[in-house]
């Protein structure tokens, strides 16, 4: 199981990975980053293949995908 | 946040100033991987101009200069003439490099000095307020062409080309991984190299050129438009063609002047 966690210090809400995961794992959400963006949220944790694009594209370097030890 | 941005970044500049969903972002994301790739954190140098692409080695935490616009690469020149042990990557817009620099530009690319650029290309001045700049399409509307932009845009990757640039690269910041094994191969190789990132700039170029602020529009106009063959490229249409366009090895300045002039460089 992968463990996706999004960093609500410097997240911007510009959803470039909600728009980029090809599983749709991003759903947005009410939640506000520190910033004051509405946030994506990690929903479908299952649904991930690890192939990490919406840490590749991540403006902000916030993202980051994990084995969940 | 990311492990890498834990290692690379200066905590105490962040947030980054760029706008939600801004290129330059994912720019320096494909920089840092690049760095951590190649282990050559000691040896870097970072050079910019003036700009919001200026921005981005300000958040390495490597060794940066921050000058003057659009001479960035007077700067970098300099430096890599006296340390040219160091490695050197300059960081610099469209409208810095291809407009105010321009000259210095060619004048660097027909020296082939061992000098790494990372051109970031979003049409249009963004940090002043979305003024023309050399690159922006024909026919586009801005700030100051307000009826339309009468002149043919500049391709600076041609330029370079033709000056004598010996690794030119050409992506999209829809291709993360080749931005970054390019950045890899540009800092490598001996000798002027040249690569221009298409990024979008949702505040400025999305108001003025594609009328639509949302940052994976304009990543999908980007995608549209864009070829990594030229047989696919329409004649006349405002395509563009991606990738590595120039690779070759020809004597480097640094390496002439030792040999020429004995023990000066």
């Amino acid at each position: 199981m992968l463990k996706i966690i999004i960093d609500d210090k410097y997240c911007k809400g510009c959803m470039i990975c909600f728009n980029a995961c090809p599983k749709d794992v991003f759903k947005p959400s009410d939640s506000r980053s520190k910033l004051g963006a509405l946030m994506p949220e990690a929903k479908n944790h299952e649904k991930c293949i690890d192939c990490k694009i919406c840490e590749r594209l991540c403006p902000e370097m916030c993202i980051s995908v994990n084995k969940d030890e | 946040m990311h492990e890498l941005a834990e290692k690379y970044l200066r905590k105490e500049a962040l947030p980054l100033l760029f706008c939600p969903g801004c290129g330059n972002g994912q720019v320096l994301n494909a920089t840092v991987r690049a760095i951590d790739e190649l282990k050559v954190r000691d040896d870097l140098a970072a050079v910019s101009g003036i700009g919001c692409s200026s921005w981005i080695p300000v958040y390495l935490d490597i060794d940066v200069l921050h000058t003057l616009h659009g001479r960035a690469l007077a700067y970098a020149q300099g430096l890599k003439l006296s340390r040219p042990d160091k490695k050197v990557i300059v960081f610099t817009g469209d409208g810095d490099c291809g407009g105010i620099g321009g000259n210095h530009l060619i004048h660097a690319a027909r020296r082939n000095i061992d000098i790494t650029v990372v051109m970031i290309n979003n049409y249009i001045y963004g940090m002043t307020g979305g003024q023309k700049a050399p690159t922006t399409p024909y026919r586009s509307k801005t700030k100051t062409s307000p009826y339309g932009n009468d002149e043919n845009p500049f391709d600076v990757s041609k330029v370079v080309m033709a000056a004598g640039g010996t690794y030119v690269a050409r992506w999209t910041t829809n291709q993360p991984v080749q931005i970054q094994k390019s950045i890899q191969k540009a800092i490598t190789h001996k000798g002027f190299s040249f690569l221009e990132i298409m990024t979008q700039c949702p505040v400025q170029t999305g108001k003025y050129i594609f009328k639509n602020q949302d940052p994976w529009e304009t990543m999908q106009w980007y995608k549209d438009r864009s070829a990594t063959k030229a047989e696919d490229i329409e004649k006349g249409s405002d395509q563009f063609l991606l990738g590595e366009f120039v690779e070759d090895v020809e004597e480097e300045f640094c390496e002439r002047i030792a040999r020429e002039r004995d023990g000066l460089c």
